[in-house]
């Protein structure tokens, strides 16, 4: 007689969010390394204000998850101290631009103690910063503030555009022996993937970008917040013809170079795409990297989607502002360059 | 009596009130505790000239005088060295010695110094090599030790900004159960600074074993005192977080030394944070780059040179019989052979490979800053082929 054992359904993924992804990636780190802590302003009881830290004081205790004076400077400065007696602090700053006080830390310490100590004190902290528009946050919840971080030297600089990555870039940022600028694009907080919290993890390298989408006809260069844009704006366009290739850069320091140009040799190609502003902004860094590399292979310029070179507008403004499928498309349209146009 | 009680129902009743209402203090109102504790005392604390220098430990007071005369030749040597073009700058602590050497001598080996710029003295009294104390000043790199090795953090240019890392680091000594004090200076100047107020306020809420040392010598480069704060001492700053303020003379090294003692023994003992103001004087200019008779006048000066921290000490110990013309004698001689080394050494050209600029950026080399050393590589290959 044989005993019929019902084949236990297959419990269905749940769909896990950004935020619920960068909690686990925390939580995960906590447990495994001792030295690992978090800090900022409402990161403990309240569990942060988008709850990514949701849990972590309770768990850790508040020696692990602290709540800290509300002084961003302030923040940023005892981690370093606490990183130069062997700790790993992971730093929240509430909002992009409440980051600002404590760029002095970032910039003149934070960034340079690893070179001014000839490598005998690195600063292994990551410094996240909430970034980004599109949720109609008010004055000073919304700028894109990538272009100032990536200027500094000694500052790594990244910026995950889905839950997966989230996990796995939070990760290793938190394993980085350098600091990390971390960039949460909050209007993709509560974006969904079948990604489990009990699914089985991976910690992504620092410093490779990804392809999101592979095409022939023109690369979208992108990172964060505007790689849900171009993925929509590339099947928008394949109605028109146009064979989009997206790539997600995830770091833009170090950047990947080789990702970027292979594509766009392939492509000729190229279009970068985000939030920040056009003018000094991460888009002619990328567009010049490219044109250096890529000049003999391109058939248009390269050319540039941002947000305009305006102070980030009030919300109910705000969307004439972002970059979105329409611009995107509007530029690919302009890719088909002719010498004289 | 009876017309304070009708003032003060006056003025708790205001007119038109219901008659029976009594206003009451917000919820989370909750009584003040008397700050008087916190407060400084009116007069900078001093032990010279009085009878607690029969109980002071005679080996601490000639200690302490070796190491004011050691450390006035080396302010004296490296200003020469500027002058020789050795230095790209000093920032001179003649006159300011008692503070900087009390400071040093007051931690423990396992205790954390957070200097500012001007205090590579405290760092040599640490027993930092003076060569490796200036190699930021002479401008071969920007920090010529191992911090951890020394437990001196590097000299801090930007104003204040090491203080909060003062407090991050012996919060994260407690946290690991060691009972280690950090030591954190900082000029009257930097006070002024918002990194000051965030490290303070931190610290007090935290509880967290830091002593803050203020040398307050008069001038941020020209700017006086009195344009800097409006606070009755730099030291009743303290109040306004919760920690008790300490003035002390800051020329009066075994009144420095005992303030910081005390302090930092308070801070190891888990009492937390002290805020200690020492009164000083900067002799020389800010830097050789300064011409210091534009904002002060001789006769100042002079009268600061009547309460040098050396004259003060060595005439206390003369007249106690506990210094003779031998331990004077040894004491320069002990200056001298420093200063004589210090010359040497510094004369020596410092050997410098530019392939160190891309060395330490990264734990890693990002491909960018590979292309940029194999570019450098080449060019210095270029260069020696020529």
């Amino acid at each position: 007689m044989t005993t019929q054992v019902a084949a236990k359904p297959a419990k269905p993924a749940k769909p896990a969010t950004m935020a619920q992804a960068l909690q686990r990636a925390m939580r995960d780190a906590m447990a495994e390394d001792p030295t690992v802590h978090v800090m900022g302003e409402d990161v403990g009881t309240l569990g942060g204000v988008f709850r990514v830290t949701d849990g972590l004081a309770k768990e850790f205790g508040e020696d692990r998850c602290t709540d800290t004076p509300l002084a961003e400077a302030g923040i940023l400065g005892t981690a370093v101290g606490m990183a130069m007696y062997g700790l790993r602090p992971v730093v929240e700053m509430q909002f992009d631009a409440f980051a600002y006080p404590a760029f002095e830390q970032l910039i003149s310490h934070v960034s340079r103690m690893r070179n001014r100590t000839r490598g005998a004190m690195p600063m292994p902290m990551v410094i996240r910063v909430p970034y980004g528009g599109g949720i109609g946050g008010v004055e000073h919840h919304s700028d894109s503030s990538e272009a100032y971080y990536m200027a500094t030297p000694g500052l790594h600089v990244v910026t995950p555009a889905t839950v997966e990555d989230a996990y796995g870039l939070l990760r290793a940022a938190i394993a980085s022996d350098d600091p990390v600028v971390f960039l949460e694009p909050k209007r993709l907080y509560w974006s969904k993937s079948d990604w489990s919290p009990e699914a089985p993890t991976q910690v992504e390298p620092i410093g490779k970008a990804v392809v999101r989408r592979r095409g022939t006809s023109a690369t979208l260069i992108t990172y964060g917040p505007s790689v849900p844009v171009c993925l929509e704006a590339a099947e928008a366009a394949q109605a028109e013809g146009w064979d989009l290739e997206v790539i997600d850069l995830r770091s833009l320091v170090p950047f990947d170079d080789e990702t970027v140009s292979a594509s766009v040799r392939r492509t000729g190609r190229a279009v970068v795409v985000h939030e920040s502003t056009g003018f000094g902004g991460p888009g002619g860094e990328i567009a010049a990297r490219v044109t250096e590399r890529c000049f003999h292979h391109l058939e248009a310029p390269v050319l540039r989607v941002a947000g305009f070179d305006i102070p980030y507008p009030p919300p109910m403004l705000e969307r004439h502002h972002l970059p979105g499928v329409d611009r995107v498309l509007d530029a690919v349209a302009r890719l088909q360059w002719e010498v004289g146009s | 009596m009876d017309s304070l009680q009708q003032r003060s129902s006056t003025v708790q009743e205001p007119p038109g009130a219901t008659p029976g209402y009594r206003p009451t203090p917000p919820p989370a109102w909750k009584p003040r505790t008397d700050p008087a504790p916190l407060l400084p005392d009116a007069e900078p604390f001093r032990v010279l000239g009085t009878d607690a220098v029969a109980a002071a430990d005679p080996e601490l007071l000639r200690r302490l005088y070796a190491e004011l005369v050691r450390g006035r030749r080396y302010n004296a040597q490296a200003t020469a060295l500027t002058k020789q073009g050795r230095l790209a700058v000093y920032p001179s602590t003649t006159g300011q010695e008692a503070c900087e050497v009390a400071a040093a001598l007051a931690l423990e080996d396992r205790d954390w110094l957070f200097p500012s710029y001007r205090d590579t003295l405290a760092a040599v009294v640490r027993g930092l090599d003076p060569v490796q104390a200036l190699t930021l000043l002479r401008g071969d790199w920007h920090t010529g030790y191992d911090p951890r090795e020394h437990r001196i953090a590097p000299l801090s240019t930007p104003l204040a900004t090491q203080l909060p890392h003062a407090v991050g680091l012996a919060h994260a000594a407690r946290l690991k159960g060691d009972d280690v004090v950090a030591l954190a200076m900082v000029g009257d100047g930097g006070t002024s600074e918002g990194d000051f107020h965030e490290a303070l306020n931190f610290a007090a809420v935290w509880q967290a074993p830091v002593v803050f040392l203020v040398q307050n010598n008069g001038f941020a480069i020209s700017v006086p005192l009195a344009k800097q704060t409006a606070a009755p001492s730099l030291a009743h700053k303290a109040v306004g977080y919760g920690m008790p303020g300490r003035l002390v003379d800051g020329n009066d090294a075994v009144a420095v030394h005992q303030v910081l003692t005390e302090a930092v023994a308070r801070a190891r003992r888990g009492g937390g944070p002290t805020l200690i103001e020492a009164i000083t004087y900067r002799i020389e200019a800010h830097t050789n780059a300064d011409d210091a008779t534009r904002y002060r006048g001789d006769s100042e000066v002079e009268a600061w040179r009547a309460h040098d921290p050396i004259l003060l000490l060595e005439r206390e110990l003369t007249e106690r019989g506990m210094l003779d013309e031998d331990g004077k004698r040894a004491a320069a001689e002990a200056a001298e052979t420093m200063a004589a080394a210090l010359r040497e050494r510094m004369n020596a050209e410092p050997v410098l490979d530019p392939m160190d600029l891309f060395a330490h950026v990264y734990a890693e080399q990002t491909t960018q800053l590979r292309e940029q050393a194999a570019q450098l590589r080449a060019e210095l290959d270029a260069e020696s082929e020529a």
